[in-house]
């Protein structure tokens, strides 16, 4: 299936290149850091970036728990086996071919065991119109995503209580999550549809802001707020976070889910369509 | 920031006892990694009555799980991981003779106490310069629990390992040092 070579490529495209977007907005943030200690860590992460796009070398040791975004054509019929089982081969064979790090136990409490392939991915599908298939996958480190949160907030709690809860997670987020974050946020849904925006907000650049004006005001007024808590790269500073994206889906009337999963400067993603 | 100071292993408490939190060194020598499953299995090694399959003392712990070594590299990508996920490990260990700690983030009140008793020092590398730092590490050999891949306990030959002091051993914490003048929020002005 050709599914599966695509995807075998696509984990180590992610693992190896910051996408341009990010690294720019590393440069950016060392130019305007106040820290010293802080453009010493800038300086690190940035050529950090260069060594791994030039010798393809996994940008963090942590090449992630791989989460798979797929939109499938309705008008496509997909033959040649099980899909979710291609998928999966394709991670198996990026993560090994690639030497990336296999970071999956098969089972989370009793036993832990290294499934030792890094499959299965975290994979979602969506059905969409057309005859394309459209995949991005976009491998998720747990220093960052042990420190994002779900709050349920009710309506009264406002824009005022959406700023509090999502500041409240990078406070206690604090330096561990390895700063410059990129913050995605989904508002609205479920809780579990709050979560999954949540993510999906980290796969748009983060040089565009929601198409929305409110949720662009909110989206900068965050980042703001982020940067403004001296939490900087890692030890100290003014460049805390790159950017905050933020998706919204529609809600009960009793509701007002908040998702914060907070991304590493690894931003990383891989986009292609079949 | 001044001059990185040069560290050679093995670590002794006298040389921690001199670093401040803030320092920036470079550290050349044999440094040993372990993370969550290594400390699991050495302190319960330990509550058995077990002799430990490595010799801590003196030595300087990295909290790391590196990617596989491509065909001719001593080791793959290998940047810090989470320190506070051994924290609860740590005291235990400290016992055991570890002068020196590399990871990133912050650390429980009762490892910073335990470390002003052993007089220890908690550095930090940078977290997600993984390509970068592989080029510091000069050769991998697993010491024990090969079965626990990535997180083996393993010798690193390391020359100009670049690194922070964040705790020192009188508990000065340089994430808090260095956050301060850049702290310009207070949630309840939202």
């Amino acid at each position: 299936m050709r599914e599966l070579e695509n995807v075998a490529e696509m984990c180590k495209e992610a693992a190896y290149y910051l996408p341009d977007d990010v690294y720019r907005g590393l440069k950016r943030g060392r130019e305007t850091e106040k820290s010293e200690v802080g453009k010493i860590v800038l300086d690190q992460i940035i050529k950090n970036a260069e060594i791994a796009k030039a010798e393809d070398r996994p940008y963090c040791q942590d090449t992630g728990m791989t989460i798979v975004f797929v939109k499938i054509g309705q008008d496509l019929h997909i033959t040649g086996g099980d899909f979710t089982e291609a998928i999966n081969a394709g991670i198996a064979k990026g993560y090994t071919e690639g030497y990336l790090r296999k970071s999956v136990v098969g089972e989370p409490l009793f036993n832990r065991v290294n499934t030792k392939n890094n499959t299965p991915g975290v994979i979602y599908t969506e059905i969409v119109p057309g005859d394309k298939l459209d995949i991005t996958i976009a491998p998720k480190g747990f220093g960052s995503e042990n420190k994002s949160g779900v709050k349920m907030l009710v309506p009264a709690d406002g824009v005022r209580g959406v700023k509090k809860a999502v500041m409240e997670i990078i406070l206690h987020a604090s330096m561990n999550p390895c700063p410059p974050m990129v913050v995605g946020i989904g508002i609205g849904g479920t809780m579990d549809r709050a979560a999954l925006l949540s993510k999906k907000a980290l796969t748009r650049s983060i040089d565009e802001r929601n198409p929305m004006p409110e949720y662009a005001k909110l989206e900068e007024e965050l980042l703001e707020l982020i940067n403004s808590t001296g939490i900087g790269p890692q030890l100290g500073g003014t460049t805390s976070a790159l950017a905050v994206n933020v998706e919204w889906g529609p809600t009960h009337i009793a509701g007002l889910p908040v998702a914060v999963t907070i991304c590493c400067h690894a931003m990383r993603h891989s986009h292609r369509v079949l | 920031m001044a001059e990185s100071i040069r560290i050679t292993t093995p670590f002794t408490e006298e040389m921690s006892r001199k670093l401040k939190a803030g320092d920036s060194v470079l550290i050349t020598g044999t440094i040993i990694s372990a993370r969550d499953a290594a400390h699991k299995a050495m302190t319960e090694a330990l509550a058995r009555g077990e002799k430990l399959p490595v010799d801590w003392n003196n030595q300087i712990v990295y909290y790391l799980g590196p990617t596989p070594a491509k065909p001719g590299d001593p080791i793959g990508s290998c940047g810090p991981t989470t320190s506070g996920r051994m924290d609860a490990y740590t005291p235990t260990m400290l016992e055991q003779g570890i002068k020196g700690m590399v990871g990133k983030g912050s650390r429980a009140p009762e490892v910073v106490e335990a470390m002003k008793k052993n007089g220890a020092t908690y550095f930090a590398a940078v977290g997600g310069a993984a390509a970068l730092i592989a080029k510091s590490v000069k050769s991998y050999t697993v010491l024990a629990y090969p079965e626990l891949g990535p997180e083996a306990v393993a010798a690193l030959e390391v020359v100009d390992f670049p690194a922070i002091v964040v705790i020192d051993c009188e508990g000065n914490n340089f994430y808090e040092i260095g956050q301060k003048p850049f702290r310009n929020f207070d949630i309840n002005q939202i």
